[in-house]
């Protein structure tokens, strides 16, 4: 046997880094996006304007910075608004997204699956089952290509 | 809406012949199958046995009868009849990945080959030294081509390709034909011009398919969407997002029509009319009305208890039983198909009618 089977270095080296073929996504500017405003949905909530908070924090998704507070920060946002609705209102907020707020949230509740905190998954796989009846599983097959996402 | 069988395994890929009374089909393996009708069955006459790899792309040209097969071994083959039998002639493609998908251009003088080498070869036949020789497309393709489609002006071809992008490239051989004219894809057009690149069109593009006039080009993501650039609407893109698993195939059944199958396992019609106007018509399955016989209050709660569902059933309520792979133009013109066929991982071959009066003017 020869000298080079006593270390095993070489195996934590990660060849796909070194591969000249390697697929790289190409870079969109999004250094401007920096989530909803938290003063607006802030507001919102007070008020009791329920749908409109939630309009308000699905605007401006920090899909293309590569920013990871920021985009915790818009996650814990929109869990935050998701969790303030009534259950029995929730199906009517659904009917006032449109195809692409759909879409959006979906990539939202699946982000709040990964950090689940005390009752979150249970208030999202709420939000979760009526967003699938308005997105269809189509909505889901997008969250999981999405090269960008939030 | 006729459905038959050929075996338990997938099918990878089929082609018809010109009068579509036999059938090339590969069923997941290294060999191509030719199935002759005969009454209501299929007979197979022939088993082309060239291949080494799994075949993953057949295409039969109707007017030289000639067959094209590609596989995972990294060649093609051109088979001509010849006193009954199928002869293959080993192309010389060049590529060092597998192949994926391959197409006859309109005019049959040459067939564009997709593959995992992130080039697409052209190739065509050189009288002078009697073989097939191949051009490769390469810039600025970053990732696996999955499909394949010809411009009907025999220059342009579409690629769809794993890097999330949709190609229009220039396939202009000037050893074997004159220089085409202008088209409302561009006006240049050498060899490798790449004439429209659509960009993160969301997922990997499966499917890609021309209009009959050859001026809009429809796509089918692994994002659930269907993406239609218009040419002569100064290459605008309209998207539409589905609620449906992904589709794996398109089609033009008219100048405004297109069908698309999937995951879904049954395929879905869509119609555009202009830019911004790509819309959902329907589904063409109909679900099979299943008597459901008496069931016992044992059997029902036995169902409940063991599969939380009281349905009996395994079965899909779509006429394939798993997803559809590739749809193809059985009858009628490009701008009015009267029928076309799907093959998918059940084994199944259906050949699905679609009448004019299914687009319905609102």
């Amino acid at each position: 046997m020869s000298k080079n089977t006593v270390s095993d270095r070489f195996r934590k080296v990660d060849v796909d880094e070194y591969d000249e073929n390697k697929f790289v996504d190409e870079e969109d500017g999004g250094e401007n996006q920096g989530g909803p405003d938290e003063a607006e949905v802030d507001g919102l909530l007070r008020q009791g304007n329920m749908n409109g908070a939630l309009h308000a924090v699905l605007k401006n998704p920090p899909i293309n910075t590569k920013n990871q507070n920021a985009k915790e920060r818009a996650e814990l946002l929109v869990v935050k608004v998701l969790s303030s609705f009534k259950s029995s209102d929730i199906e009517k907020a659904m009917g006032s997204l449109d195809k692409a707020g759909v879409d959006l949230l979906m990539k939202y509740i699946y982000r709040g699956f990964e950090k689940p905190s005390d009752n979150s998954s249970a208030v999202l796989l709420q939000w979760h089952e009526k967003a699938l009846a308005v997105g269809g599983v189509g909505s889901i097959v997008r969250v999981l290509t999405a090269r960008k996402t939030v | 809406m006729s459905l038959y069988s050929f075996g338990l395994e997938p099918l990878s890929c089929h082609a018809w012949n010109k009068d579509r009374t036999q059938i090339a089909v590969s069923p997941n393996n290294n060999v191509v199958n030719i199935y002759e009708k005969k009454g209501k069955d299929w007979v197979k006459i022939h088993e082309l046995t060239e291949h080494s790899g799994r075949i993953t792309g057949i295409d039969w040209a109707p007017e030289s009868n000639r067959i094209v097969t590609c596989a995972s071994d990294r060649n093609a083959y051109v088979w001509t009849m010849k006193d009954g039998l199928w002869k293959p002639t080993l192309v010389l493609v060049r590529i060092n990945r597998a192949a994926t998908c391959v197409k006859w251009s309109p005019l049959e003088n040459k067939f564009a080959l997709g593959s995992g080498a992130r080039l697409i070869s052209v190739c065509y036949f050189e009288k002078e030294n009697d073989w097939w020789l191949s051009k490769h497309i390469k810039k600025p393709i970053r990732s696996t081509i999955l499909s394949l489609d010809w411009h009907p002006n025999n220059i342009l071809l579409a690629a769809g390709s794993a890097d999330l992008h949709c190609r229009v490239f220039s396939a202009y051989i000037k050893d074997i034909e004159d220089k085409p004219g202008p088209t409302a894809w561009g006006a240049k057009m050498p060899f490798g011009e790449v004439l429209l690149e659509q960009k993160d069109c969301g997922g990997w593009v499966h499917s890609v398919s021309f209009s009959p006039s050859g001026d809009q080009l429809a796509c089918v993501t692994h994002s659930s969407s269907v993406i239609v650039v218009d040419a002569a609407q100064s290459k605008q893109v309209t998207q539409l997002t589905t609620e449906h698993l992904p589709m794996l195939s398109v089609l033009h059944v008219s100048p405004t029509e297109l069908m698309a199958a999937g995951h879904d396992s049954c395929p879905y019609q869509f119609t555009y009319k202009g830019p911004g106007t790509l819309k959902f018509v329907k589904k063409l399955d109909i679900p099979k009305q299943t008597s459901k016989g008496s069931m016992s209050a044992m059997q029902h709660f036995r169902n409940l208890d063991k599969r939380a569902t009281e349905d009996d059933s395994n079965e899909l309520d779509t006429l394939h039983q798993n997803s559809i792979t590739q749809l193809c133009v059985v009858s009628g013109e490009k701008t009015k198909v009267e029928k076309f066929s799907s093959v998918g991982l059940d084994g199944a071959m259906v050949i699905w009618e679609f009448k004019v009066s299914d687009f319905t003017l609102k």
